[in-house]
């Protein structure tokens, strides 16, 4: 099928009559041109259904041709829900309808449409959840047949995620809107000195003046849009950013904008809101099928698109703006059948007068009553008039005029997101029955149709002084106040009340969701008679379109039904987005943070399945996948019988250093550090000011007034933070410093480690009297400055090494090489977590919670009680005093072929819980299952005996052994 | 996204802060009583109104004080902590109880 001819130049404003372009939809082949959307070329090629409606399957056309409603809303491969009349096309391109069954032309679930008496506002609530044939639980056998009938496109789950990015930007001056308002006021803050964006939706500056008449002449907007647009461009102050969408106000004026693939974060200093005003539907029946548009609608289509709407037209008028749109459909070629004026007398302005001067047929004080449907609905063939007899009552039906085109311009409502998402204050005022601005918040301002100015030259100086006071507002000088317009043209602007409702329906409020006059009136019926809880219950305003077009329908509604004012029901909140947006925006590139050691390609090497540890990466164990248990086994053992390496990098460290560092140690931690000697390491653990664990780590005193601290691979960035904190309270003369990235640490343990370390560390004497347990070292350990900590974790002969993180794959390297002899061998998380749990060593935040106490860990050794204070100190001896309930004790199963209980199986006595296993393993070295567990105080003494429910309910026996498990003496370790 | 002004950095981003709870003044732990004690580590005012609250530039882990209104959430007034803090507080030794030393 060939396209229709398009209007000749200057109408087709966003087309390339040189650039056709071909795409399918629904397997036919279309013709366009470069710049069309998928709706305009559709409209082009006679394609007047779209899509099928959310609810019933109606057929639905464009109804705003401008990205406002949920009619065009079309499915790409790998895309559904697009908006056809914002999406443009590209050759090749395959689009298809969504939502219907069979075709789109013959959708079988329009049948839903007969039906649609039978399905209530409420429908689904009231007969599926409660008893009865439908009801009874059984939602959940009707959802996903219902959700398939009404609904939207379809999502590809394979769909790749695409490439998507962000962008920070900063301005003096954020204008959005880039109409005559708009660009007005970005020449003015522009010229003040502001740095400025102008950010608009569409492909083109202009806004109305693109596509709407002004005046009686066909180019009063488009001269006009000439001329501003030409000073912008000249303007180097003004950035302009065409094709955007501003999606919301943020706190501090921070506004997201999404352009093709990218979001912008701009941050600005004042905003200025020329966003404009919506053209608004009537409501009547059948005034959802496809040929009843806005009359902006049809303008869009003409002066963008050089689209023809329709051959034979009526308009719906309620101001002078529909009979510019009658003489613009006259000179696109389309026959205007009538004017039909819900006014008692078309207005005297120069548009209506150049109108009537053609001689059209005009209608006043009647209103349409229903449009008569064209075959399957898919089009109209007439509209039936009746004369207006008050509010909303119109008599007389049976006067029908042939059309397959209804326009309707019958007002406005004020595009007003950002203005509510800012703070703003709007009200509904009966003058002009618009909602109108009534309080800015500060750095915030508004001009143009969207702060009610509609006069055309009063547009333009509006938008002047609001960029000189945006200007003013930061700081510029801008010169005196621009003279304030004396009239706005708000009046007689919008008809306050076009809605007709009929009495057998389909007269909709809300097109997304299918929702009648009948439905918003039952549901107050219902009793949800708040705006808010009409909204909620009914759905009206929840759809893809957000209550664009139903909104203020609903408020007139609902103010009518309680027989009070719209301004005292006024309409529901308005959050971000503004447009549907993707999650692959809000996504961006998917930047995830992760922490890699100096070792980490040394793992790889070797094998190693990485686990994350916080951002960290560290090795779980060395081997494949299917070995994982062989392999943990035996890194254990070349522990426990030789030399194994473990990177510890991910450990936290803080240098400590200041006359006061001991002190300052003493306070953040339970244990005493005055006296600690040069030399020595000392465990540390941290609570907080309730007493709860929150760290453990040791302190390595290296001189009198320099300690390093080590913390927890997850705690460091908090102890850090808190110590920080603490000290701006008490001043201390002490300075902390996070060098956890500055170090690399490995572990070498097992009885074989002095040997290793010997081979490479010459100048410090590594004997067991003069380099003992719990001793730190300063020296060179292949080289490498490094600090030598004899701790052990893992309950074996070990030093750990923290040198600087540069040196960290050298030093692993030279560890490797030096324990080659003696079969080193790199182990894993997972041995380490086997090895510290056999000598009882507890994992905070594993063994603890957020309520243990250091006595209920079993802690109570690390407690200095006679120092004036530590934090957490106080709480800790208030607890004692009221006495402790749980303790966490050291157990091992009765039966050992019993199965190993998990973290948090419950520990049970009598039906009820006395605590939980933290921690349980089955000990190679031991041949048995040992664990940690919290029980009752009661259960705690050694060899009582609890009961273990683990998966299944089943109850396993264990009894209380004292810890460590392994090496009671603690022999091993201080070899 | 709010701007937060710190004093050290300039005016912020807010995700870059972390607020650590109104300023509270602590009571001497080893003179008050267990309520006095128990009230500065668990109960919060939760004022509707103007506050002085710890904030935390968590990047250059630099702490503040932010008098904050809680209503109209706009930042009053940031400042270092040494204005409120000025002098070193040193603790005495816990008073004999119960034979404790």
């Amino acid at each position: 099928m060939t396209a229709m001819p398009r209007l000749a130049a200057p109408n087709g404003l966003l087309i390339d009559r040189n650039r056709p372009v071909s795409f399918t939809f629904e397997g036919r082949e279309i013709q366009g041109f470069h710049g069309d959307t998928i709706a305009s070329a559709l409209l082009g090629a006679d394609v007047k259904v779209l899509s099928r409606s959310f609810k019933y399957h109606r057929p639905r056309g464009p109804l705003t041709m401008a990205g406002q409603d949920a009619n065009t809303l079309v499915q790409l491969p790998g895309e559904p829900n697009v908006l056809a009349d914002r999406t443009p096309i590209r050759d090749g391109l395959v689009v298809k309808g969504q939502n219907y069954r069979g075709s789109l032309e013959d959708d079988r679930l329009m049948i839903l449409d007969r039906f649609s008496r039978f399905m209530p506002v409420g429908f689904y609530y009231k007969t599926f959840f409660k008893p009865g044939l439908f009801g009874g639980g059984s939602w959940k056998f009707w959802e996903p047949k219902i959700r398939a009938m009404a609904g939207l496109g379809v999502v590809d789950l394979n769909h790749p995620h695409g490439y998507y990015d962000k962008q920070y930007l900063f301005h003096d001056v954020v204008v959005v809107g880039g109409g005559a308002a708009g660009m007005s006021a970005a020449l003015k803050a522009a010229e003040a000195g502001a740095d400025t964006l102008l950010v608009d939706e569409n492909p083109v500056l202009g806004g109305a003046l693109s596509y709407a008449r002004f005046g009686p002449e066909s180019d009063g907007g488009r001269s006009r849009m000439q001329a501003l647009a030409a000073r912008v461009a000249a303007e180097p102050r003004i950035t302009v950013m065409t094709d955007a969408s501003c999606q919301g106000w943020f706190a501090d004026n921070w506004l997201p904008v999404i352009r093709g693939k990218r979001l912008y974060k701009i941050r600005a200093k004042a905003v200025v809101v020329a966003t404009g005003s919506m053209e608004q539907p009537m409501v009547f029946r059948h005034n959802d099928l496809p040929g009843v548009m806005l009359g902006s609608a049809a303008q869009r289509l003409i002066r963008h698109y050089g689209v023809r709407p329709g051959s034979r037209a009526v308009v719906a008028a309620a101001n002078s703006d529909a009979y510019g749109v009658a003489l613009d459909l006259m000179e696109a070629g389309i026959d205007v059948a009538a004017i039909v004026d819900l006014r008692p007398e078309p207005g005297d302005d120069e548009v209506t007068k150049a109108a009537l001067a053609t001689g059209v047929t005009v209608i006043p004080g009647f209103t349409p009553w229903q449009t008569r449907p064209g075959f399957g609905m898919r089009s109209i063939v007439g509209v039936e008039i009746a004369r207006i007899t008050g509010e909303g009552r119109a008599e007389g039906e049976g006067h029908s005029i042939a059309c397959d085109l209804l326009c309707m311009s019958t007002g406005y409502s004020p595009t007003a997101h950002l203005l509510y998402h800012s703070g703003a204050r709007l009200e509904y005022d009966e003058a002009t029955a618009m909602m109108a601005i009534r309080r800015l918040p500060d750095h915030v301002f508004a001009c143009g149709s969207v702060n009610g100015v509609f006069d055309i030259a009063a547009v333009i100086q509006d938008g002047e002084r609001a960029g000189w006071a945006a200007a003013c507002d930061i700081g510029l000088d801008a010169g005196p106040e621009p003279a304030a317009p004396n009239r706005t043209g708000a009046e007689g602007q919008t008809h306050p009340w076009p809605i007709f409702s009929h009495p057998k329906g389909k007269d909709f409020v809300d097109f997304d969701e299918d929702l009648q006059v009948k439905d918003i009136l039952n549901a107050m019926a219902d009793g949800y008679d708040h705006v808010e809880l009409v909204k909620r219950y009914s759905t009206v305003g929840m759809g893809p379109s957000q209550g664009r077009h139903s909104a203020i329908t609903t408020m007139r509604l609902v103010a009518k039904a309680q027989g009070v004012s719209p301004a005292l029901v006024g309409t529901t909140t308005s959050r971000p987005p503004y447009q549907p947006e993707t999650f692959g925006h809000l996504a961006g590139r998917g930047f995830e943070p992760v922490r890699l050691t100096p070792m980490h390609h040394r793992h790889l090497e070797a094998g190693a399945q990485m686990m994350p540890a916080g951002l960290w990466l560290r090795p779980a164990y060395y081997g494949r996948k299917e070995d994982r248990e062989k392999a943990i086994a035996a890194e254990a053992l070349a522990v426990r019988q030789n030399v194994g390496i473990i990177d510890v990098s991910t450990l936290g460290g803080l240098e400590v250093r200041g006359p006061d560092a001991a002190e300052f140690l003493n306070r953040m931690y339970t244990f005493a550090y005055l006296k600690q000697p040069v030399g020595r390491a000392r465990y540390v653990l941290m609570t907080d000011m309730s007493g709860v664990v929150t760290d453990d780590g040791v302190a390595c005193r290296f001189s009198d007034q320099h300690f390093y601290v080590t913390a927890t691979t997850s705690g460091a960035q908090a102890v850090y933070q808190h110590m920080l904190l603490m000290n701006a309270q008490w001043r201390l003369d002490v300075d902390v410093t996070n060098v956890t990235a500055s170090y690399c640490g490995v572990n070498i343990a097992g009885p074989k480690s002095r040997e290793v370390l010997a081979r490479i560390c010459s100048d410090v004497d590594l004997s067991a009297e003069a380099f003992p347990y719990m001793a730190v070292r300063t020296g060179t350990v292949a080289g490498i400055p490094a600090r030598l900590l004899r701790v052990g974790f893992v309950g074996e002969l070990g030093y750990e090494i923290h040198a600087p993180a540069s040196c960290g794959e050298a030093l692993w390297d030279a560890l490797m090489e030096a324990g080659r002899d003696f079969g080193i061998r790199p182990f894993g998380v997972e041995a380490q977590r086997l090895l510290r749990l056999e000598k009882g060593h507890i994992i905070i935040g594993q063994d603890t919670d957020g309520l243990t106490n250091p006595v209920e860990a079993a802690m109570d050794w690390a407690i200095s009680r006679n120092k004036p204070f530590f934090v957490g100190g106080r709480s800790i001896a208030m607890q004692e005093a009221r006495g402790i309930t749980r303790m966490l004790v050291g157990f091992e199963l009765v039966d050992p072929k019993a199965p190993v209980p998990e973290e948090c199986h419950l520990v049970v006595r009598d039906g009820i819980i006395t605590g939980r296993v933290t921690s349980a393993v089955r000990s190679p070295t031991l041949g048995k299952v040992v664990g940690l567990a919290y029980v009752a105080r009661d259960q705690s003494e050694i060899g009582s005996r609890f009961n273990i429910k683990i998966a299944g309910g089943r109850m396993i026996e264990a009894k209380v052994v004292p810890v460590p498990f392994y090496d009671p003496e603690n022999k091993r370790q201080e070899l | 996204m709010k701007l937060i002004n710190c004093p050290l950095n300039g005016p912020r981003n807010a995700q870059e802060f972390v607020c650590a709870g109104e300023v509270k003044l602590m009571p001497d732990p080893n003179a008050c009583s267990d309520t006095e004690w128990t009230d500065y580590v668990f109960m919060e005012n939760n004022t509707a109104g103007v506050v002085r609250e710890w904030w935390c530039h968590v990047p250059t882990a630099f702490w503040f004080i932010a008098e904050r209104d809680t209503v109209t959430d706009t930042f009053i007034r940031t400042y270092p902590a040494s204005e409120v803090f000025g002098a070193r507080v040193d603790f005495a030794a816990p008073a004999a109880k119960g034979g404790g030393a």
